[in-house]
Order: structure tokens, then sequence, then C-alpha cells
């Protein structure tokens, strides 16, 4: 059954559009066009004059090692990310789904990281690992390693993936909750009669299960590493030490707005577009083809 | 093969919701027993527990010889069917019915030979390689079942496993079950609301009620010869009329100022002292002649069933229903006389609500 909603003329229709088309276009596709388009031009650092330049902004890029550098940094960080936060996120769930007391409490309470804003969740773990004022920096030190996320960039990354994954958990707790609470309670009690232990049935039955849930995430959560934990790069390390946090979207900033290579960092934010569009494409096409088991 | 023995056992819920007021019932080995209740009665609860995915508030539940109390749902051998069937819906009709062997670590050609044994008894050879979203509601209802036979468990339990289907499916798995059931010989405990599921299968039908047992008997014992007004009530279809009546004296009693004749009645009780007189619609011969033992009915509308006709009214100014063949009345009447066979009179105490048979 479909329901439509048919109009006469043209003039309503059009009108209740308006609204979602202008912030589309505003909002969007200019933004993305005029990047598109100055990464075609060079632009002096005052930003007086500007040139076209072709491609050349493109090959520019991709002659430098850092680029390839940032983009390993980039597939670390994401990796670490995704696996820690989805499968803490996971764990939680499974506990929280179970009838406990206190439960809701508990649900409530492991949403909060989720409100935090990203540079403020940043500034918080430094507090904590600060190497010389960092409260639980202390003990790390008193233990005998010399932790310094300022100087070694494995404890930067440590750090960083530290606080992106943290403030990732919420996120992925609250659909994995919503998952594990979609599976009907007696698939889990034939499991338990056909003779699977609790690991067993997670194994075999939930896990499999949530298969739809998990890609999804893989997906968002992916896309939330690349783009929204800027703020906490920028407030955790800056992309240091010596450039060995910088991630592809950090060094967008990092080109464009510190270094004044316009046409070049908008080179890389149309590349980083083009990433993120095959990821909601993948995302999409798996979704909606409806093979969930 | 075992029987299973339930002594006093108790459920109790958080907030002290007491949901099974301790039953005691002794199920022989290869016999098929039905709890049959209206919602809420704690029949599947009963069921559950005996399962194992409940725990046991009080009492004491025994398959075979031993104690299961604290026995997790895997070691107590048995194989349960649910009402929606949860079938695992990420594996195939084959590895559904091969789970449980896998996980009891079932050399691979034996579970091979008893999945096949299944299917083919089951007539769902053909399915084997499809998943249960592809599969009908009757189809999954196989599989269901053949989970739980290629166990070859000492306990069937069945939770409501026909209420999801439509009337005719209902009828032919019906008759699959209980034929399968005589074939295998397992101990079966089977739970519905449904009484004709309840009385066409069982060897053993369990009245419940209010978390507790009213009666347990042979169907037909059960529905010949109720014990409470609630079990009266409930077997049959349509129900029993229940008329409000008095003690005239000894195998008498009246209905609306008329007498009627009743052989199963309990001795010594005061006449002119209340009762209440169940007279089954299907046992109430109409358009006779007044007689010694009979009553007159106003009716009020007909309702048509094909074969039969239930003339719907009044008898004493109590809602009365009398089935009879299409035909044998005439739909138009509008007064009937009943003649009441003293057999199939039935009394109960309208305080306790019990049966007032002879002791």
């Amino acid at each position: 059954m479909e329901k439509r909603a048919h109009f006469s003329g043209w003039t309503l229709p059009l009108l209740l559009i308006l609204p979602q088309m202008a912030i589309t276009v505003i909002f969007f596709y200019w933004p993305a066009s005029q990047a598109i388009w100055q990464s075609f031009l060079r632009e002096d650092a005052f930003g007086l004059a500007s040139e076209f330049v072709g491609f050349e902004n493109y090959i520019g890029l991709f002659e430098q090692p850092e680029y390839y550098r940032a983009m390993v940094t980039t597939v670390i960080f994401s990796t670490l990310v995704a696996f820690f936060s989805m499968s803490v996120a996971l764990l939680l769930a499974s506990q929280a789904d179970k009838n406990i007391r206190g439960g809701h409490a508990f649900k409530t309470l492991l949403i909060w990281p989720y409100a935090v804003a990203p540079a403020i969740a940043g500034v918080l773990w430094i507090f904590m690992f600060h190497p010389t004022l960092g409260t639980l920096a202390r003990p790390i030190r008193a233990a005998g390693i010399d932790w310094n996320p300022m100087l070694n960039g494995n404890h930067a990354m440590i750090l960083l993936v530290l606080s992106a994954t943290w403030k990732h958990i919420s996120y992925n707790f609250l659909f994995f909750l919503a998952g594990l609470q979609a599976i009907p309670k007696s698939v889990i009690e034939a499991g338990a009669i056909d003779g699977a232990g609790p690991m067993r049935r997670f194994w075999t039955i939930i896990f499999p299960l949530l298969s739809p849930t998990t890609f999804f995430l893989l997906v968002v959560t992916v896309v939330y590493v690349f783009f929204e934990t800027f703020g906490i790069i920028d407030a955790v390390t800056g992309g240091g030490p010596a450039g060995q946090t910088t991630t592809l979207v950090y060094k967008v900033y990092a080109d464009g707005r510190l270094g004044g290579d316009l046409g070049g960092s908008a080179a890389q934010s149309v590349i980083l577009m083009v990433i993120v569009i095959a990821l909601t494409a993948i995302q999409f096409r798996y979704v909606e083809r409806k093979v969930q088991y | 093969m075992a029987g299973v023995t339930l002594d006093t056992v108790r459920k109790i819920y958080a907030g002290n919701v007491e949901a099974v007021k301790g039953v005691s019932l002794g199920i022989e080995d290869g016999s098929f027993c039905v709890l049959v209740g209206p919602s809420g009665c704690g029949k599947s609860t009963l069921l559950r527990m005996i399962a194992g995915l409940e725990t046991i508030s009080g009492g004491e539940i025994k398959i075979g010889d031993r104690v299961v109390n604290k026995v997790e749902p895997a070691d107590r051998d048995i194989a349960m069917v649910f009402q929606n069937y949860a079938l695992y819906p990420h594996m195939s009709v084959y590895d559904n019915m091969a789970y449980g062997l896998k996980n009891r670590k079932t050399p691979k050609d034996e579970i091979e030979k008893r999945v096949k044994e299944a299917a083919r008894i089951l007539a769902i050879e053909s399915f084997l390689e499809r998943k249960p979203r592809q599969l009908s509601g009757g189809q999954r209802q196989r599989v269901a079942m053949g989970r739980a036979i290629v166990r070859k468990p000492q306990v069937f339990l069945f939770d409501e496993p026909l209420s999801n289907l439509d009337a005719k499916l209902r009828v032919q798995m019906r008759v699959e079950i209980k034929r399968l059931q005589k074939a295998l010989g397992v101990t079966s405990i089977y739970v519905t609301h449904d009484q004709v599921e309840a009385m066409t299968l069982s060897d053993k039908l369990v009245v419940m009620s209010g978390g507790q047992i009213e009666q347990v008997g042979s169907p037909a014992e059960v529905y010949r010869r109720p014990e409470t007004r609630f079990v009266a009530t409930f077997i049959g279809s349509p129900p029993m009329n229940i008329l409000p009546g008095k003690v005239e004296g000894p195998g008498r009693v009246s209905v609306g100022g008329q007498t009627i004749a009743v052989t199963d009645m309990r001795e010594g009780l005061t006449p002119g002292s209340a009762i209440e007189v169940g007279l089954r619609p299907e046992d109430v011969q109409a358009g006779g002649s007044a007689g010694a033992s009979s009553l007159s009915m106003d009716v009020d509308f007909v309702e048509e069933l094909g074969a039969t006709q239930l003339f719907h009214g009044k008898v004493g100014g109590t809602e009365f229903v009398v089935q009879a063949s299409t035909g044998q009345i005439p739909a138009d009447s509008r007064k009937l006389t009943l003649s009441i066979d003293p057999a199939n009179v039935h009394l109960f105490d309208p305080q306790t609500t019990k049966r007032l048979g002879r002791v």
C-alpha cells in the first residue's frame, strides 16, 4: 500500500520542498562546489590573487610523503577506534540487556559521554594524561614508564584512541542495545535448550543476528573517526608530535588554515568527500538489499 | 524415556505475585499430557519451569528419577517447541535441526542421519537448504518439530505451538503431532488455551485456573464429570449453561419453579438450599412435550452453524443455549420445551463451586 498525496498544481509542492532544497543547496552543494572549484586554483597566502592550475594541487598532494603518512595514520587510528569502541559497546550492551537491578540508571549514564563536545572530551583526557599535570599520568610514570604523549608519537596515538573511543562508545552502545532487544527471547531460550552455553549462544546466535547493526555501526564509526575526531585531535595533540597523529582531516586544517595552502587543502577535502560518499553508498546498498542473515 | 513428576511446585515473581500455587502432578512415561486454561492461569510458567527457563520458587520437579530443580535446560534432556517457533533465522533448516546435536558433539554422519530421518518423517526434505524466512507458517512449525525430534529427548514440551497457524492448518498439524507422539512414544507436555486441542490431543488433561490445578483426568472424564464449575464452563463448546436452582429433595432440584430429576446428586442436601444446575447445550433435548423432567425456554434468537443450530434464550430468567440438529426444531419457535435426561445434570455448590455429585 502506497500513500501518495496528489496536488493539482505545481506551486504548493514546490513551496513545500523549498526549505529542504534551500538548506541542502546552501549548506551542502554550495560549499562542496566551492571546495571543488578551489581545489583547481592556487591562491597566494593573503587571498589577494588566485590562478587556475588544473590538477596541479592533486598531483602535488600525491607527491608529498606526508600525505601518505597521514593516510596510514588515519587507517591505524580508525581501525583501533572502530574495534575498541564497538567491542566495548557490545560488551556493555549485552550486560545492560540482562534484567538487572539499576539497569535503567546504567543505560542513562552510559549515554552521557555522547553529549560532550569533542574538543571538551579532548581537554578532559589531556588533563588526565598530561605528562606533568595529568592525575593519571603520574601513576604511569611512577610505574617506570616514560609516559609522554607530547614527545612520543605512540603515546599520543594511544591517548587519542582512548579519548575518541570513550566518546563514541555511547553511540554504539545505544544501537547495539536496540539490536539486542530486537532478538526474540525465545530464540535465545531455544539455544539454551539446544545445549549451547552462554558464550556459544553469543557467537553462534546473537552475534550473527546482530550483523546488520554491526555493519551499520562500522560505517558510522569510520565516518566518525575520519571527520568528527578533529576536535579531539586538535585539543589533545594538535596533530603532533612532529605530525605523527595528523590524520587526513587534520591535515586539511593544518595545510589550509595553518599552512595557508588553500588549493591543496581543498583538493584534500575533495578526496575525503569522495571517500565518505563511497562509504555511504556501500552502506545504503547493503541496507537496501536487506539481506540480513 | 521418562515420566515427569511435580511436587507442590510454586512460582513466586518479584513483588510477591504467585503465578503457580503449589502444583502436584504425575505424568506417566510416554503419555501425552495437556495443560489447558485461560491466559494467566500459570500453565506456560509451569511448562517453562519444567524446561528450566524459569527458576523454581518452591517444590520439586523430577524428570525420571532425577530432581532437576537446579539443572540447566541443556542438561535436562528435553526439547521444546515454542509458540513463535523460535527458529534461528540466520541458519538453514538443516542447521537449525543440527544445532543441538552439534552442541552435544554428535559425530557428523550421525547428525546427518538423524536430520535426514526427521526431515523424512515431517516431509520437509526439500526445504533443508532454505532459511526459515523462506518458509510458510506450517513449514516453520514442522522445522521446529524436527529440531525437537532429532535430539531424541526424554520429554517434549510444547508451548502453544499451533496458535500462530490458520484454522485449517491447525487441525492438520494437531493430527500430525498426535500421530508423531504416538509413533515416537516420547512423554509430552503440551500447553494450550484451546479446549479442542486439549481434548483431542491429551491422554491426560490438566485444567488449570489461577495458578492451581482444577481437575486432572482423561478428556472423557473431564467432559462427563467436571469437578468444578470452572471446568464445566471451560471444557465444552458452547459452554455449559449454569442455572441457579434449589434443592427439592433426593434426586430432585427446581429451576425457576420447574422441577427436574438428577441422577448424580450428593446425599443429605438440605431441601430449599441454593444450588447451581449445569446443563450442556448438546445434552438437552428440545421440542418434546412437557414431562416429568422438563424445562420451558423462551427463545430470543437462533445462530446457524450449518449442521447444528444454537437457540439462545432464557430459562427461568437466566441465559440459556440449546444445540439442536438443523431442521429438528422450527427456527421460528418462540417457546421450547426441553426434556432433561437426569444423567446429564451437573450440580455445583454456589459457594465453593465444587461438584455436588455422589461421593
